[in-house]
């Protein structure tokens, strides 16, 4: 909402600067998004910040004038010599403008003087120019009587600006057109303040001013009404009043300067002296009108408006020339021959208010707000109307919007109002009363107030307060209808006292019983390990397209995802089921600046429910790198990584967690079928990791020539199992013995099953199993390969001896020629 | 017979030939040879005994001292030498295994945590040591938790505030906020007092820009009481933003509507860019929002479980994201999920 200043002033008085103002309404829950200087105020603005700025005019020099005589050019057809006063006595000035004719007098025009700068109307781009004195056609111009271009209010240089009537000859022009303009950003519970009149009261109300109730006049001078309009209202549960007045001789031309000049600066187009009053009154009152031209509307004797819900299959062109569809929900304002306009939306183009109108008929009315919301967001109108209409209009506020306006085109289109109104109110406004507490102030904000406070608060507000036992009645203005419980009251009360002399205080409340979150805990150590592992998080989208998805799992379908109803688009139109897409995109993009990428994302994948059950939303980890096992430096040859960097990170992560996992080969179509491995844990499989298939990689446009690896674990599954309480186990207390054992077997063999014979066997002295060599080549045979395991022998009661520790390797190896087909390598 | 004074002179003599020879050595080599010349078996201090038998008996043990203190003499001198040479070589060694110290160190390949999560912690942190404990809910919602029973019925002028994403399942919806949490939580422990964080991801039907994102963090904060007032909710919030943004900084608070709380304010922390002078990220105001909140609105306790008039309570929400671009002068949200490790290795280090 654009305020400006000189229209709000109209109903409140300003004492104080605009920046301290604009910071009350602010404070105050009229949050003001940008003042804007307009004139000499810019100019003054822009002077502290940049001098001698070129864009702007100062107005200086320029003056309200008055036209004495306008005389013919002795020498030219198409000029004037206009003779005005500006308070310096009478001056001559040559003009070509149409709007001043010879014999014309009266005419306050704006006066500009030698020396005065004004934009050069004829320059392709605008750009100030001094005025000086000159003969024209052998006729002396002393001074220039300004365009609206000339002034730099607008881009009008059609004819010279002719002011207000009552403007003061003498006077500079900046008092009478300076002006600032409030923008507001309006939050949905704040619909009243979509008016001059509705922010006027919330300006006086924060600065202690009385708010000047306008007066609504009503002049009517044509025959009634009656028997020239009737209106019906078929759907009362969704317009709740209509009223209609009738104005007739209107003369349809150009609004008069103060009102196009107050409606440009409020953000509105201009169209017609009747439209713009129409417009004119809604920014004031905050009540949308339209206007209808009465002859083009049917019904006989009288033109009979029906306002009803649409009829299947109608149809209406609305004014901005689309042809509309309907819905039978939509709320149609109608003739006996069609819809004339969609309610509080739209008129329609056909009963349009044009050049050649002479009787207007004024609608003002009360729509349903949810309906009209609907309506127009079916219809993707947003109109003014509709914005406030949506936000909901009170029902009250018909009539006098309805007299307002009938009056301006009385007094600015010459037109003649029928006496009498239409006024068909069938769910009349309900008036709200509430008790308030005192101590319900307290008790929100910690802060005591007084009841007699309390009330001299509220009716600053126009609540109407009356002290009751304990209590405080309160009657809700009409135009509020956002007030419903005494919270809203200890609302406005917080809002006219400040938030700032609420007192910042520590909570006094007993503290709840206090819970750890486990999960999160143990979700927070899995990141501790992973950093500690090298790897960076990344947060990637949930939302993703079912294309990506299929790149890693080809037998996706459709039905396995949840989908978007209205996705922004393609890309993001589905919730994903895995992690490793998003990583493995980030993977790609970061390829382009980095050797080297080695991220996890711990996230949720989300799982439609089963028959009617809620989706499930389990949490994942996801882990990928690529390239080089370290930076690129002087120190080592740089080395790819391969599945077992990915394998030992999750290791690591299951050593930290107190878990022990097992890893078997499996397969997955989009993983290299020979180095993908399922993790199991206690024997359920909680995840798969592996490097990534060279047609996935293609896929994804991962062109580099190292294996990429990737790996996805149920973070849900391994985080149930993760050790609640660890144990601490005694240091030993006596030595231990190493021993080293390589063995041959055939390479078709787990190294994991070697290992398992060799903790059978060694039993409980066997204390730590290490593979420290695996080798293929002569002169192992070939098909065969050689395992070297380093064994820490120890036992908790007594030092093992050289031949105990002898004898347990000649054991297990035994065991292992037995079993494997081991042959020891000497 | 000899006199002990010629072997007086032989050990002054040998004192100084030992001397000398000392002096000559280079290396622990040429000690031992100068160990062997004079102390050995066959050396020449050692042989000096030899002169003992032909000096008068009593004259003998006078002798024998001379002979042995000018042996403890040599040894330590020869000791000493040896020390010096050990130390030289080792010395020398050392020079030689001299390196170019500005050469770059040896790569450590460390991660980093997010910097969302990184905020999300920060928040944790700050809000868990006033009593909140950390919650989480489901962010497929439905329209009834993600509105109607925030006091948002369905076409309420209010749904404008938040741009929706709806699956095709009737009913359900992405959250659009954190709030709904607040209704699975009351509901939980509804009639006891609650102080309750609640992180989690958002999303909004809006078109991805450097100011607006479709998916981003939100940290929604809960306390029920018999006894909250707003009173309560301005100092939690001060404490918090002190905390989080440093003392020095400024903050105010604004009305403003949430359907879900009444009264509702925004909070706004002088701008960290210009120090409130005025700038383009806090748009020529001096101020940028860092929060809304508000006293829980009766509605929503009662569907919470809670009777208003026994209980009151104040609720938050933040946006981890927002904080940070505030916090670091980030202007770009989408930074955040594009995941470019450049612009993510920047906060491995932790939040400043």
């Amino acid at each position: 909402m654009r305020v400006p200043l000189s229209w709000l002033r109209e109903y409140v008085d300003i004492p104080q600067e605009i920046e301290e103002l604009a910071e009350r309404l602010t404070l105050a829950g009229l949050e003001v998004a940008r003042i804007e200087y307009l004139g000499p105020a810019a100019q003054a603005r822009e002077g502290k910040r940049e001098q001698g700025s070129q864009a702007t005019l100062t107005w200086e020099g320029i003056y309200i004038g008055e036209v004495l005589e306008v005389k013919p050019h002795p020498n030219a057809d198409k000029l004037v010599v206009a003779v005005v006063d500006y308070g310096k006595g009478p001056v001559e000035s040559v003009t070509g403008a149409p709007n001043i004719r010879v014999g014309d007098q009266g005419q306050k025009v704006a006066v500009a003087e030698a020396g005065a700068r004004i934009i050069d109307a004829y320059a392709p781009e605008p750009k100030p120019v001094k005025v000086k004195a000159m003969a024209i056609r052998g006729v002396r111009s002393e001074v220039v009587l300004c365009s609206e271009k000339e002034l730099g209010l607008s881009d009008d240089h059609s004819g010279i600006l002719i002011l207000d009537r009552e403007a003061e000859v003498g006077r500079p022009l900046a008092e009478l057109l300076s002006d600032v303009v409030l923008e507001l950003d309006l939050t949905p519970n704040l619909a009243r303040c979509f008016s001059i009149i509705g922010v006027a009261r919330e300006v006086a109300a924060l600065t202690g001013q009385r708010f000047k109730t306008p007066e609504v006049k009503w002049h009517p001078q044509g025959p009634p009404i009656s028997g020239q309009v009737e209106v019906e209202i078929q759907d009362p549960d969704l317009c709740a009043r209509y009223t209609a007045a009738l104005v007739k001789g209107v003369k349809v031309g150009p609004s008069p300067f103060w009102m196009r000049r107050r409606l440009a600066l409020a953000g509105m187009r201009l169209i017609n002296n009747i439209v713009d009053i129409t417009n004119y009154v809604m920014l004031e009152w905050g009540q949308p009108l339209h206007a209808f031209d009465y002859d083009k509307l049917h019904g006989e004797p009288a033109k009979r408006i029906i306002v009803r819900r649409a009829r299947p299959g109608e149809k209406i062109t609305t004014l901005d020339g689309v042809e509309r569809d309907l819905t039978t929900e939509m709320l149609l304002i109608t003739d006996p021959e069609g819809p004339i306009a969609i309610a509080g939306v739209m008129g329609g183009l056909e009963s349009e208010v044009t050049e050649s109108t002479r009787a207007v008929l004024l609608e003002s009315a009360s729509f349903s707000n949810t309906n009209n919301r609907r309506t127009a967001q079916a219809l993707k109108l947003m109109s003014e109307a509709a914005a406030r209409f949506g936000r909901g209009v009170p029902p009250e506020l018909a009539v006098p919007a309805l007299k307002r306006a009938a009056e301006l085109m009385r007094e600015l289109a010459d037109g003649e109002i029928a006496s009498g109104i239409v006024d068909v109110y069938p769910v009349k406004q309900r008036e709200v009363e509430l008790d308030l507490e005192p101590r319900e102030v307290e008790r929100l904000l910690g802060l005591a107030v007084s009841p007699p406070e309390i009330m001299e608060l509220l009716e600053r507000l126009e609540f109407a307060c009356s002290p009751r036992e304990g209590t405080i009645r309160v009657r809700v203005p009409q135009h509020r209808l956002d007030v419903s419980c005494p919270a809203d009251l200890v609302e406005e009360v917080a809002r006219l006292i400040g938030y700032d002399k609420i007192p910042t205080t520590l909570m006094a409340d007993p503290l709840p019983r206090q819970e750890r979150n486990r999960s999160l805990e143990l979700e927070e150590q899995v990141r501790e390990a992973l950093v500690g592992c090298g790897l960076t998080e990344v947060i990637t989208y949930s939302l993703t397209s079912l294309e990506a998805e299929a790149k890693l799992d080809p037998n996706s379908s459709p039905e396995g995802y949840l989908h978007i109803a209205n996705p922004l688009s393609r890309e993001r139109s589905v919730l994903r089921r895995s992690l490793l897409p998003g990583l493995l995109e980030t993977v790609a993009e970061n390829l382009k600046h980095h050797e080297r990428v080695a991220i996890f994302e711990l996230g949720r994948v989300y799982i439609p429910g089963e028959k009617g059950e809620r989706p499930r939303e389990p949490r994942r980890l996801g882990l990928a790198l690529a390239g080089p096992r370290s930076r690129l430096s002087w120190h080592e040859k740089p080395r790819a990584m391969d599945f077992f960097d990915l394998k030992g990170i999750v290791e690591e992560l299951l050593l930290r967690l107190g878990l022990e996992g097992r890893f078997e080969r499996t397969s997955h179509p989009s993983f290299h079928p020979g180095r993908t491995a399922k993790l199991l844990i206690g024997g359920e499989e909680v995840g798969l990791l592996g490097e990534l298939h060279p047609r996935v990689r293609e896929s994804l446009e991962l062109e580099l020539a190292e294996p990429v690896l990737a790996a996805e674990l149920d973070l849900e599954a391994i985080l149930a199992r993760a050790a609640p309480v660890g144990r601490y186990k005694p240091l030993p207390q006596f030595p231990a013995v190493l021993r080293d054992l390589a063995v041959v077997v055939d390479e078709a063999i787990p190294a994991e099953k070697v290992a398992q014979a060799i903790r059978a066997a060694g039993g409980g002295l066997l204390r730590e199993l290490v593979l420290f060599d695996l080798y293929q080549g002569p002169p192992v045979p070939q098909g065969r390969k050689s395992l070297a395991f380093r064994l820490r022998l120890q036992a908790e009661d007594r030092t093992l001896t050289d031949e105990e520790a002898d004898a347990l390797r000649t054991r297990i190896e035994a065991r292992l020629a037995e079993e494997l087909g081991a042959e020891l390598r000497k | 017979m000899v006199q002990i004074e010629e072997l007086k002179q032989k050990v002054a003599a040998l004192a100084e030939e030992g001397r000398a020879r000392l002096k000559e050595v280079a290396s622990p080599e040429d000690c031992e040879a100068a160990r062997v010349a004079f102390l050995g078996r066959k050396g020449k201090i050692t042989e000096l005994v030899k002169f003992l038998p032909h000096l008068p008996p009593e004259e003998r043990p006078e002798a024998g001292r001379l002979i042995n203190s000018l042996k403890e003499q040599f040894q330590a001198e020869l000791d000493r030498r040896l020390r010096e040479l050990k130390a030289q070589e080792i010395e020398k060694k050392l020079q030689e295994e001299a390196v170019d110290v500005t050469l770059p160190g040896r790569p450590v390949a460390l991660g980093g945590l997010h910097p969302s999560t990184q905020a999300l912690r920060e928040i944790y942190r700050i809000f868990l040591g006033m009593g909140f404990q950390v919650f989480e809910s489901p962010e497929i919602e439905t329209d009834e938790y993600n509105f109607q029973l925030l006091n948002i019925p369905p076409d309420h002028p209010a749904r404008d505030m938040w741009s929706t994403f709806y699956l095709t399942e009737p009913g359900l919806l992405l959250r659009t906020h954190t709030s709904p949490g607040q209704i699975h939580v009351m509901r939980r422990f509804a009639p006891q007092p609650i102080r309750a964080i609640l992180p989690g991801k958002c999303y909004r039907y809006e078109q991805v820009t450097a100011r607006a994102e479709m998916m981003f963090h939100q940290v929604e904060g809960l306390a029920i009481g018999r006894n909250i007032t707003m009173a309560d909710l301005k100092g939690v919030l001060v404490e918090f933003a002190h905390q989080m943004f440093g003392e020095g900084r400024r903050f105010r608070f604004r009305a403003s509507y949430f359907p879900f709380t009444e009264p509702s304010l925004e909070m706004d922390m002088d701008c960290i860019i210009c120090g409130g002078r005025g700038c383009r990220v806090c748009k020529h105001t001096g101020w940028v929002e860092i929060l809304g909140a508000g006293m829980v609105h009766p509605v929503v306790l009662r569907n919470g479980g809670y009777d208003p008039r026994e209980f009151t309570g104040f609720a938050f929400g933040m946006g981890p994201e927002r904080i940070l671009m505030l916090k670091y002068n980030i202007d770009d949200i989408r930074l955040f999920f594009a995941n470019d490790l450049r612009f993510l290795e920047q906060f491995s280090g932790g939040l400043r």
